[in-house]
């Protein structure tokens, strides 16, 4: 329902693929799209965060988003791609991350509208993550939302009180 | 026109605070008896501009008792005084109660000034010339320090309305006939007809009678004289102003081109003081007298052609003032002059009360609801370093040196940029050259730019000299200070959290570490107790040391202590240093009060655990009878700290050199296992707790026999710990990078840093290492928590 | 319109902000120094069209940096300005006897400082 007299927000989304599932976040929250480096394992730390890395100065932790939903790991690679992306949590903290996906495909145009709810799937799968579903080139697309999935209980990002 | 005063009002506070510290410092160092002007000028300059610059900020509480401070450090550089213990101290009091409003005002806080004026008042006491200044009259006849918030609007309005009804005048006849001499000066008549001119319309009539022939003229002398009538509503004191300068060296005339009776209508004023305010009724009743009869005199002068300038001028401006005066003109109080007759003074006290009462509006809040605070002296924080400075001064030749420093470091930018550019290996020995240089351009750079961070940490031993004289007085002990290596730099932000743990050190020896005079006596000591501090740079480092030639630890009594807090058990001995260490833990003391001075809840562990934050260790040795000295040493920066490496498996990580006591190779007859779980390693006489790190960081490490890998012995938190790694790698200056801005804080590493390979090593921290092992081992109840070990007798 | 070279010297830098930040958006040209001293030197090097000084300075006070000006053919009728606190009127006209032109009063109204400076400028 593109009418062209009525304005309807359209977002651009940066699509990219982890086993068969196709995914989209806000491609203004993505900073940068690298290959893989060596990351540096932190202690004591759930699997799917992969450890940190450098970039350009700053230390970056790295998540593997097949680990973070449980999918069949995969090792990585020359092929391996990291999206890195901005991160904001509750007080407006900024904070940059990188997740591990299979590959990057395209910048698609979303109109708002066109994005529906997450199915209810009961207890199996958590979709707080996830922002809506919506179809793209004829293929089911989930937007993620970034900033609950990299902010959650589970990963613990708590700001220090100390700061 | 607005002017921005924001950067302004910075540097009024840094510049003040900068002179309490002189006028303290310069205190300390006045002489009974001896009159040192060059000191006692350097005090005075320094409550001037505190007082000037109050000024500007309308902050009339400092303002006034700058001057009391002030007017009396006058009267000494005069002479007038003789400089008495009590003087000093007085004055030492009133830096305090400056130091206290200038803070609150900063903060826009509260402050004493039940203190203020206390002081204020004694300051006025010790004057010889008692009845001076007009700051005097108001201080005194009208307590500003109780604000009194209704004392506003009204006189404003009324004067202005005042003169308004009396604005039907049209202008002024002014006789103007400077000396010979006016002009060698620098002041020009024409600049003065030019102001004239802004006021209204200027009629300007020029007599050359006194001109001589050419030949006689000298380019320099003033021979003309002027007749100006100047027409338009212009207030007398707008002339007045004009003028000021050139008063005494000219005959000037100046009449009203109005008819005498209508000008002092001034008599309305009065009810309206009454209407408002209960403070100025008293006076007002005064002036409605005083108006009267200035206006019967007035009115008299007027049908007189006067030809003395002073009297006219004078008396006209008596009446002008009382009509005119307007706070918002806030520098009219220089206008009035009040020694020509008593009649003008008590009208004058009447502009003042105006002044006053308009202006309280200014004073800041707090001033309105009074918050008693502890003494001045102690409530305050020095300020030197303390106020939210986010900023810093910095010597204009770190600067240069820095620009230098770029500046070599692009000409070997460009180099080496020469070089790649049609490279072949021959040239690969000029590629090491260059980079070798690069190297050394880049630590240069990186040196001269942490030094722009470091302070010298006088700004920190110069609070002590004060500190000591008061505390030795409430002690009643004697004690000499001694500084020495305050020159020495340190990272400003170092210095700044160092600086409430050094007091505590100094109060500590102040209070328990010297004796009473008596006591020194019957120990063959001299009377005068040394506290000595000095600072000095040791490698990386900057070691900080205090040392007192007091009573020593007694170890018998700590350990005493120990037992009965139950630190210890009866039948433990521990090592001297495993004694001096119980002295930081949390909870013990070996006074059994607390006394006020060296309380407040900064114990010992406090001190230890703010040095430890900063990367840093501190340590006592002591000799009973003989004194005490504490060693701090600290990391010149905290940016970057000196590493170790090491290799655990795949991994490498980094600890600070500080935290290293040594490394060796296990020797596994030395390891025993402790209650079953835990394996100790015997080092000369200890046991020392052994940490897999592999294990708690679940690595796979190069080797899990301890025979093939090498034991790191670190301290943290107090306590001993030996870490089992695969290797020793290099030692090198590591950048600390944080974890925390973009993942979290994790326990046990203090941070990440990048390698030379763009990998990143994380950066261990021994404490968190220690506490993350206690909760894994799960450890029951044991003292092993903060005893490195326990000793064995055999 | 000319541009006017003014000299101001006051050992207080919060007062010297002041002052610069009222004079230069005047658009007067502003040269300061932190002392008698410095202001004497400076004043030699370089010509100024009026030399504005506080009283109270270390190593040269005002009152003698205005007489060292007076005695120097340049600024032997040159406009020099006494900054002082004094309300006094008698204190006040101290400045006259060493030579100054006049004085102004701090703390300043910056319109009264421009005023006065247009009474020894132009």
């Amino acid at each position: 329902m593109n009418d062209e007299t009525s304005p309807v927000a359209n977002k651009k989304y940066l699509t990219f693929v982890l086993a068969t599932e196709e995914y989209a976040v806000d491609i203004l929250r993505v900073q940068e799209i690298k290959g893989w480096n060596k990351v540096t394992k932190i202690p004591n730390t759930p699997d799917y965060i992969c450890g940190v890395i450098n970039l350009r100065g700053t230390i970056v932790p790295i998540i593997d988003l097949r680990l973070r939903f449980s999918l069949e790991e995969q090792t990585y690679g020359a092929m391996t791609v990291v999206v890195v992306v901005k991160v904001l949590s509750d007080s407006n903290k900024e904070r940059i991350m990188g997740i591990v996906v299979d590959a990057v495909s395209d910048v698609y145009d979303v109109p708002e509208n066109q994005i529906q709810p997450p199915p209810d799937f009961g207890s199996v799968i958590s979709t707080e993550f996830v922002k809506g579903l919506a179809t793209v080139d004829e293929k089911m697309v989930i937007i993620l939302d970034i900033d609950r999935l990299l902010n959650s209980k589970e990963l613990a990002l708590v700001e220090s009180i100390a700061h | 026109m607005p002017v921005d005063l924001t950067e302004v009002r910075k540097l009024f506070f840094e510049e003040s605070f900068e002179n309490l510290d002189v006028m303290e410092s310069s205190l300390l160092d006045l002489e009974v008896e001896t009159v040192d002007q060059e000191l006692i000028n350097s005090i005075f300059r320094a409550a001037h501009s505190i007082k000037g610059g109050a000024g500007i900020f309308k902050f009339d509480h400092v303002t006034d008792f700058a001057h009391a401070a002030e007017t009396l450090l006058d009267e000494m550089r005069n002479e007038e005084h003789l400089i008495t213990q009590s003087l000093i101290d007085l004055l030492l009091r009133s830096v305090d109660v400056l130091r206290m409003m200038l803070s609150a005002l900063q903060e826009a806080g509260t402050y004493d000034f039940q203190e203020a004026q206390a002081c204020q008042n004694e300051l006025q006491r010790a004057l010889k010339n008692q009845s001076e200044s007009e700051y005097d009259k108001t201080a005194q006849s009208l307590s500003p320090f109780a604000a009194n918030p209704q004392v506003t609007e009204i006189p404003q309005s009324v004067t202005t309305e005042e003169s308004k009804a009396l604005a039907t005048n049209p202008g002024w006849h002014i006789l103007f006939k400077p000396d010979l001499s006016m002009l060698k000066t620098g002041n020009d008549p024409i600049n003065l007809f030019r102001e004239l001119a802004q006021l209204g319309d200027l009629e300007v009539k020029v007599d050359t009678s006194q001109m001589p022939a050419l030949p006689d003229l000298d380019p320099q002398l003033c021979y003309l004289n002027w007749e100006l009538i100047l027409h338009g509503d212009v207030a007398r004191a707008e002339i007045d102003e004009i003028f000021e300068w050139v008063e005494d060296e000219c005959e000037l005339q100046i009449t009203s081109l109005e008819p005498p009776s209508e000008q002092v209508e001034v008599s309305p004023i009065a009810p309206s003081y009454d209407a408002g305010d209960a403070a100025i009724e008293p006076v007002s009743s005064k002036q409605d007298t005083v108006v009267q009869e200035t206006k019967a005199e007035t009115g008299l002068q007027e049908s007189e052609v006067v030809t003395e300038k002073e009297s006219v001028s004078e008396t006209e401006t008596s009446v002008e003032a009382v009509v005119e005066t307007d706070a918002s003109e806030g520098v009219s109080e220089s206008d009035t002059e009040p020694e020509v007759s008593d009649t003008q003074a008590v009208v004058e006290t009447a502009v003042f009360v105006d002044e006053k009462a308009t202006s309280t509006p200014d004073i800041p809040a707090p001033i309105k609801t009074p918050e008693v605070q502890k003494g001045a002296a102690e409530g305050v924080s020095h300020h030197a370093l303390e106020a939210t400075s986010n900023s810093i001064r910095v010597n204009i030749d770190k600067i240069d040196s820095l620009i230098n420093m770029v500046g070599e470091l692009v000409i070997t930018q460009s180099m080496l940029d020469q070089i790649g550019e049609n490279f072949d290996s021959s040239r690969i020995t000029h590629l090491r050259d260059g980079l070798a240089q690069l190297e050394r351009n880049s630590r240069e750079l990186q040196e001269n730019v942490m030094r722009i961070r470091m302070l010298p940490i006088s700004y920190s031993f110069n609070r002590f000299p004060r500190l000591v004289h008061d505390l030795s007085a409430k002690f009643g002990k004697k004690i000499e200070l001694k500084l020495s290596g305050e020159q020495t730099e340190l990272d400003k932000t170092v210095l700044e959290k160092m600086s409430d743990p050094l007091v505590h050190l100094v109060r500590n020896a102040l209070d328990h570490g010297i004796e009473m005079p008596e006591q020194r006596r019957a120990a063959g000591k001299s009377e005068t107790g040394e506290l000595h501090l000095h600072a000095f740079h040791q490698g990386g480092n900057i070691i900080i040391q205090i040392n007192d030639d007091g009573a020593g630890f007694d170890l018998d009594k700590i350990r005493a202590k120990a037992i009965e807090k139950g630190f210890l058990n009866y039948d433990e001995h521990p090592s001297q240093e495993q004694l001096y260490d119980l002295i930081f833990q949390p909870g013990f003391s070996t006074v059994s009060q607390v006394t006020d001075v060296s309380g407040r809840g900064v114990g010992m562990d406090v001190v230890r655990r703010n040095i430890r934050a900063l990367g840093g260790s501190i340590e006592v040795k002591s000799q009973r009878g003989k004194g005490s000295t504490f060693t701090i040493r600290l990391p010149l920066t905290l940016a970057i700290l000196d590493g170790q490496l090491v290799r655990v498996g795949e991994e490498i990580y980094i600890l600070s050199l500080l935290s290293i006591i040594e490394s060796l190779r296990i020797k596994t007859e030395l390891v025993n296992s402790f209650a079953g779980f835990a394996e100790v390693y015997r080092l000369r006489d200890e046991y020392i707790p052994i940490l897999r790190l592999y294990d708690l960081f679940g690595i796979t490490p190069t080797s899990r026999k301890l025979e093939h890998g090498l034991l790191v012995i670190v301290e943290g938190d107090g306590q001993k710990m030996g870490l089992f790694v695969d290797e020793l790698l290099s030692q090198q200056q590591i950048v600390i990078k944080s974890l925390e801005s973009n993942y979290k804080k994790v326990e046990g590493l203090s941070g990440a840093t990048i390698l030379g390979d763009g990998s990143v090593a994380l950066i261990l921290d021994v404490a968190g290492l220690i506490h993350l092992f206690q909760s894994q081992i799960k450890a029951p109840h044991t003292r092993f928590h903060f005893l490195s070990g326990v000793r064995y007798e055999r | 319109m000319t541009d006017y070279n003014i000299l101001i010297s006051d050992d207080s830098v919060a007062m010297r902000q002041m002052l610069t930040l009222t004079l230069s958006d005047a658009s007067y040209n502003v040269t300061e120094a932190n002392d008698g001293k410095q202001a004497l030197e400076l004043a030699k090097s370089q010509s100024f069209d009026l030399i504005i000084t506080d009283v109270n300075m270390p190593l040269l006070d005002g009152l003698s940096l205005v007489r060292e000006l007076r005695a120097l053919p340049e600024y032997q009728f040159k406009p020099i300005l006494l900054l002082t606190t004094e309300t006094d009127p008698e204190k006040k006209k101290k400045a006259k006897t060493v030579g100054a032109t006049g004085w102004i009063i701090k703390p300043f109204d910056p319109d009264k400082l421009l005023a006065a400076i247009r009474k020894v400028l132009r």
